[in-house]
This record gives C-alpha cells, structure tokens and sequence, in this order.
C-alpha cells in the first residue's frame, strides 16, 4: 500500500517535472543531470565543471540536482522506476557502486543493466596509502607486516562493498594476507583518520594521495599504468600483484531513450570532457572516453574482475 | 601580520562589503526558514560564485553561511521551530521570552550572542589553527564514540521533568537512526522491502517533523491565541544598548561557550547541531538559578546562539589545515576550494596566504554585520510574523516547510517520512515525550555506532577488541566527563543540601 501511495506520488511529481517533449531536434528542453551523492563529492565536483560546457554545447539549460542516500542507491532505484526516456533526465552513474549493490544488497531497488549508458568520463584508481612518517616504505614491507601479523594491519577506506573495500579484499587474495579493513561513512573521514595515525594504511583513491603528498605517502597504485600525477609511484601490476581497480564515474540515461538522443548526449559529455580534462587531472583523476558499445563493455569487464570477490562476499554472508 | 594588514586592505573594496551584507541577509531568511539549511543554501549559492573572483565567491559562501547558523534563531524564537539544528537550545528559551512578551529582547540577545560568537570563532581560526588541527586529528574512532556518548548524557538534562521519558525519546532517535543502509557492514536494516528507505531518516527531516509540524498543529489548535501579541512600543523602549550590557555582563557564560563550540567544531563530523545542546547544557550546570532554564532566561540563550556560532569559523580549522570538512556546509565549501584550484594544507595559508587570510577575515566582517542586519532584520521579521494572522501564518509556514523537507534530497519520501514523524512527534508530546532528545538519539546513535564498531575493528588483532575503547588518555578525559555528567544531579543535589536550607525551596523542579 505504502508503496503504491510513494510510486504514485513520486511519478505524479516525475511528470509534472518533465516538460511535453518531442524528438525532433533534441534537446530543446532543459536537462535535469541527478547526481546521486552529497554536494562536494567527487561526482558532485565533476558535474559542477560539466555543468557550463555542457549547456553552452547543448545549447539549453542543464540542471544539477543532488539526491543522496543508500550509496547512490535511492537515486538509481528511483531513476529506472520513474524517469522517462526522453534525453531529458539523466543520472550520474559509478562502477563498481552499480555492479555491487544489486549482487550484495537485497533491496537495492535496481538492476545493473537497467541503464542506458551514455559515457564513462574518468576513472580514479585506488590506491594503498599510509602515513608520511609510516614505517612502511613499500609495498613489500606492508604485506611482510601483514604476513606476520594476521589482522592486526587495519585499512581504511569509504563503506563496506565500495570500491576501495573490494581493492583491499582483493589485495588479500593477491598477497595471501588477513587484513582488517575498516570501513567510512566516504572518503573524506578517512583522511584524517591516516593523518592522525588511527589506521595502518588506506585504501583510498589516487587524489588522496595526489593531493596530501607532502603528508602521505603511496605505496602503489590499481591502475594499468604509472600516473601523471605520480611518476615515482609504481602499480600493484608492476610489483607482481594483478589488481587493477578504482572508480568509474560516468552518466546514464533511461532504458529505451533513443539512440540518436543517447548519441547526441555522448558527443556533448565527450566534447565537455576535453574541456575539463586539464582542472581534473591536476586533482588527479584519469580521464576516459567510453560511450557507446565501449561503455556497455566496460561494465562487463569489471563485472567478471569483481566476480571473485563477490562470490567469497556471498560465500561469507551465507556462512554467517 | 604584514600578510593581514594587506588582507584587510583587500576587503575594504565596496563590492566585498556589499557581498557581506547581502550573503548575510540571504543566508538569515535561509536559515529562519524550517527546511532550509545552511548546507543548502551554498549547494545553491556555488553555482554563481564561478562567475565571481575566488575571494568574491569565498566570502560569499561564508556570509551566507555566517547568516543562516544565525537566522535559525528567528524561527526558533517566534515560533519555537528551531530554523537550523544549531538552534534546538535557543527554542528552550527564546520562545518562552517571546510567549512573555519579550520577543524583540530575545532578538537582541539572539544577534549579539551570534555576533560575538561568529568573532570568536575567526579569532580561533586565525590564531590557533595549527594546535587545534592537531587535537582534532587525536580524535580517533574510541573518542568519537566517547563524545557520542557525553553527548546522550544530555538527554537527562533535556527532558523537562521525567528523565525515563527522555531516555525513551533518545532510545527511539537512536532507533530512527538505523533505518537505511547500515555505515559499517552496509546491510539495509529496518528497510521493510522498500529501496526509498535506503536512504534513512534524514535528521533535518526528522528535525522538522518532531520540532516543527507538533507547533503547527498546536498552533492551528489554539488559533487566535497561538502568538502572543506584543505592544511593540514598550518594547522599542528596551534599548539595544541594555541587551549589549546584559550579554556582556556574562563573560564566563560567553568564553564558557565559545570554547565548548570551538571545542566541539574542531571535530569532524559535529558542528553547531550539537554544540549549542552542549553549551545550553553546560550554562545551566554553571548557573546559579538553574530552576529558571526552560522559562526563558537569557542565559541560555546566549549560550546556544554564541557556541553555534562558534562553530562557523572554528569547523574551518580542519577544512583549511587539513582538508576535512567539520560540519555538512563545509564540504560544500571544500568543492569551491578544489574547484579554484585550491589545495588545503599549509600552502593555503603561505602561496594562496592572502586569499585564505581575507576569507578568514571576511567572516569575520559577517559576524559584525550580523547586528545590524539582525536588529534591523529581527523587527522587520517580528512585525511580518505578529502581524500576520495564524490563518495565513500556519499554512504559509507548512508549505515552506514541505517545499524545504523536499529540496533537502529531493525525495518525496523524505516529504512523507517528516509528516509521519510529524504526526508521531505531536502525539509523543501529548505524552511527555519531547523532540529534543529524539533528535540528539538521531544524531549521536549513528556517531556512536561507527566509532564503536571502527574501535572495535581496530582491535581485531587483540584478544579482547573492546580494550580499544579505553586505550587513549583522550578516552580517559571523555570517559571522565561522562561519569561527571551522570554524577551530577546527585553531586549537585548534596552540596546544595550542605550550602543550607534556605534555597530548598526554589528547586522543586530540579
């Protein structure tokens, strides 16, 4: 009952929203682009750049709402409940937020494959990080101490099943290692969790150690290659271990919108994304240009990276 | 000291002073609106501060900022619906003011508490930063859950008369608080199938459902006698300069106050929501008429509106040093810094010194121009609220408040979730059963949580994880003040027993 009164309500809202639109010369409505998380994120910071560009290419208004809560979850839930096909509502999405939270929640609310993907515009790598003044100096020394010491090395990071808790599980299987990794409520509490020394590393994105690398310090990076950003830092890949994983952020729109308007919008985001590519990467972030098939691919990919990690999360839950 | 002087030479432009006064202004009506909140209001300003220079957006976003955490006072007073959550303590005892009659003085205080406030918090910023960045980053997840819990320490001292009643209230924030996905282990608890839940209950919706909705309905009960009407020209009469020397003359109440917000800004995470609870609570322990808390005492007053301004400035200390936001509107501020460019750390106050050190002062200038924007302001507001009939006053202010339970997340369920508890909140106080100590379970069960169970992981190498809890001289301090705290209604109890008779009588409500 309860449900039915909120879908009701929520879709008289939805249509009132949305403004009678036709195809024939998309767009000529203003755009509403949800961003799944709280303002001063990462997804919201990117939109904010994307924002101006992306109207002056489209040529109409595009408006940047916020709806937070569940990890991105009631936002994605909502959207493929109620947003219409028609170009004029986006959302921003994020690998692995999307792959995981179906598998692993039981009321998620949506499906993996229930968007239409428009783009994936940038990646950040996770990253091992620890204090300046940590005794560990590389990679090897970290794992040498978590050999010895089953449990004992705690790694923060943003929630439980997000990206960086799937690098760390990860990171266990790879180097054999018993880890315990505590879990924050994002990735800015982390910061200064490292900082004050509460933790025995992190397992947080690039920008963090990008950004305090005079307070921090990068043990390795899950990229396929060597950052910009961070010449001297090697990968996990080149230290033997095949971890490569972090964040996606791109946007999506409903399932079914057509093809010509999904197209029009991936030339706008890809056109806007060189614009902006030179602010991000000095946060460090690494700019991507997957659309189309390519994008549909990519989730695939990473789908059958995380597979393993998944099913020992499952194994465990069961177990318990 | 140079770097300052040539700051404040930079601020004398015109167009920063008229930033100022306007981002005050707006950020007054915001914050004087249930709903609205200063987090809110910067994700709509930051948009237009792209078009402005860095330092131009920058003091933007602080007077703005500055002018909401201070205009929470207004709806608290005028109509005991605390605007913010950083005015639930002004309620207490603005809104019994106003029912006397006192509603323009409760005003006054309200401005000049948040003045002297917003100033001492900038004097922190400039001058402590570097010591009070390290004590922040010495609150680990055991302190955290520690502070948590001398925060729940304070329902016994929120819940007028029963104390069970306020432990039932807390209990049932704190079980309002789990709902949605879980911070640590991220399993969906108390969801009931439905993915909107996920989210949890917001504390600004649960905050407008049980402070807010429970005085429109009383309100719309009582009709004509709901606002008590003042003759406005016996209160003109009681002059600012009166109100200036009544909040002076408690240095102790203010400094008391404005430590215990600076105190409590510093860490991440909690901001004026609970630093104006702790100082109200902190006033009336010191006090020596504590009897009179609750009937309006201006006491209480300046204690809650000087430590939640406080916090403005002060949340900025980790925000500037370290780049941890201290409070929600921060992180918005985060984005602005990150957006120019700007990379927080030392580099702020050394290569970008100049434009880091005129923000810092532009607050403070905020702070000043809260008087006469306040005092001004205030009477306008006052006159728009007394003159208006309750007919058209309840309604208005319900639609606002819908308007601003929507915007907070865009969530229709948050919309239906504030009415539930609306209605709820409305038949729990018929019972006894006050706001306050729900929202303070709301706000602290969660804090608690994560720093219990991020202790508790810590320690999974020990044979006994929980020892983590009691490792750190920080969480001998914390654990002190608790023990304190819950000693206190019997420590007091004895020394006034031992100080005589003759103040027996006044304290049947202790």
């Amino acid at each position: 009952m309860k449900k039915t009164i909120v879908f009701m309500l929520s879709t008289l809202l939805v249509t009132m929203l949305i403004p009678v639109s036709s195809f024939a010369e998309f767009p000529e409505n203003p755009i509403t682009y949800t961003i799944p998380f709280n303002p001063g994120g990462e997804s919201d910071i990117t939109a904010r750049l994307q924002e101006d560009p992306l109207e002056k290419v489209l040529g109409v208004a595009v408006n940047v709402t916020h709806k937070p809560g569940g990890g991105g979850a009631v936002a994605w839930s909502e959207f493929q409940r109620t947003a219409k096909p028609t170009g004029y509502e986006i959302i921003g999405v994020n690998i692995p937020h999307i792959i995981g939270q179906p598998i692993l929640r039981k009321d998620a609310g949506y499906e993996t494959d229930g968007f239409n993907l428009i783009m994936w515009f940038h990646f950040t790598p996770n990253a091992l990080i620890v204090q300046k003044e940590s005794e560990f100096k590389t990679l090897q020394d970290f794992i040498d101490f978590a050999k010895k010491n089953p449990q004992a090395a705690t790694v923060g990071g943003s929630g439980t099943y997000s990206a960086n808790h799937l690098e760390a599980l990860r990171l266990e299987e790879a180097a054999e290692i018993d880890l315990t990794y505590v879990p924050h409520t994002g990735t800015g509490p982390v910061i200064p969790a490292i900082l004050g020394g509460h933790l025995t590393a992190a397992m947080g994105y690039s920008m963090m150690g990008v950004q305090y690398s005079d307070k921090m310090r990068v043990l390795a990076v899950a990229a396929e290659e060597r950052l910009e950003q961070l010449p001297d830092t090697p990968t996990f890949k080149e230290l033997g271990y095949d971890i490569v994983g972090g964040a996606f952020r791109g946007v999506a729109a409903p399932k079914g919108t057509p093809k010509e308007i999904v197209d029009k919008l991936a030339e706008a985001y890809t056109e806007v994304n060189k614009i902006i590519a030179p602010k991000q990467k000095k946060l460090g972030f690494v700019m991507t240009y997957a659309t189309g098939e390519e994008a549909d691919a990519l989730v695939q990919e990473m789908k059958k990276a995380y597979q393993e990690t998944f099913q020992r999360i499952t194994k465990e839950k069961k177990g318990n | 000291m140079e770097k300052l002087l040539a700051t404040a030479a930079q601020l004398a432009d015109p167009a920063v002073i008229a930033i100022v006064f306007i981002g005050v202004t707006a950020g007054l009506f915001v914050g004087a609106m249930p709903g609205l909140t200063a987090a809110m209001a910067l994700a709509v300003l930051l948009p237009f501060t792209f078009t402005m220079s860095p330092l131009n957006g920058l003091v933007a976003l602080g007077a703005v900022y500055m002018g909401a955490i201070y205009g929470g006072s207004f709806a608290a007073i005028l109509v005991n619906t605390p605007g913010t959550p950083s005015s639930i303590a002004t309620a207490f005892e603005g809104f019994p003011m106003s029912k006397k009659g006192r509603a323009v003085e409760a005003l006054s205080v309200a401005t000049i508490s948040s003045a002297v406030g917003g100033l001492a918090g900038v004097t922190f910023l400039l001058l402590l930063s570097p010591p009070l960045a390290r004590l922040s980053l010495k609150f680990g997840p055991a302190e955290y859950f520690w502070v948590a819990v001398v925060g729940l320490t304070l329902i016994a001292s929120l819940s007028e008369g029963s104390i069970l009643k306020g432990l039932l209230g807390g209990t049932l924030g704190m079980l309002l608080g789990t709902v949605g996905v879980a911070p640590i282990g991220g399993e969906t608890r108390y969801t009931f199938g439905l993915p909107v839940l996920q989210g949890g209950i917001e504390m600004i919706v649960a905050l407008i459902g049980l402070f807010v909705m429970p005085e429109l309905f009383s309100m719309a009960a009582k009709g004509k006698a709901a606002l008590t009407a003042v003759d406005l020209k016996s209160q003109e009469r009681s002059s600012i300069l009166a109100t200036f020397k009544a909040v002076l003359s408690q240095p102790v109440n203010l400094i008391r106050s404005c430590i215990i917000g600076e105190l409590i800004a510093i860490i991440p995470g909690a901001g004026g929501n609970i630093a104006n609870l702790v100082a109200y609570n902190e006033a009336k322990r010191a006090s020596k008429t504590p009897e009179r808390f609750g009937k309006g005492t201006i006491e209480g007053l300046i204690a809650s509106e000087s430590s939640n301004n406080v916090t403005v400035a002060g949340s900025m200390v980790p925000l500037l040093t370290l780049g941890v936001p201290g409070a929600p509107p921060d992180a918005v501020i985060l984005g602005v810094l990150l957006l120019h460019g700007l990379r927080p750390g030392i580099e702020l106050f050394t290569t970008s010194g100049k434009l880091t050190y005129g923000f810092i002062l532009s607050m403070g200038m905020a702070s000043l121009a809260l008087i006469p924007v306040g005092l001004l302001g205030g009477r306008i507001i006052y006159r728009v609220i007394f003159r208006t009939p309750y007919y058209f006053l309840v309604p208005t202010i319900s639609l606002a408040t819908l308007l601003g339970t929507f915007a907070l997340r865009n969530s229709i369920t948050d919309v239906l979730i504030m009415l539930l508890l609306g209605m709820g909140g409305y038949v729990l106080k018929q019972f006894g059963i006050a706001p306050a100590p729900i929202v303070l379970g709301l706000i602290l069960g969660g804090i608690a949580e994560v720093g219990f169970v991020q202790a508790i992981l810590g320690g999974m190498a020990q044979t006994y994880p929980v020892v983590r809890l009691f490792v750190n001289p920080l969480s001998w301090i914390l654990i002190g003040l608790v023990l304190f705290s819950l000693a206190w209604p019997s420590l007091s109890a004895m020394l006034r027993k031992r100080s005589g008779r003759s103040e027996a009588e006044e304290e049947p409500n202790a």
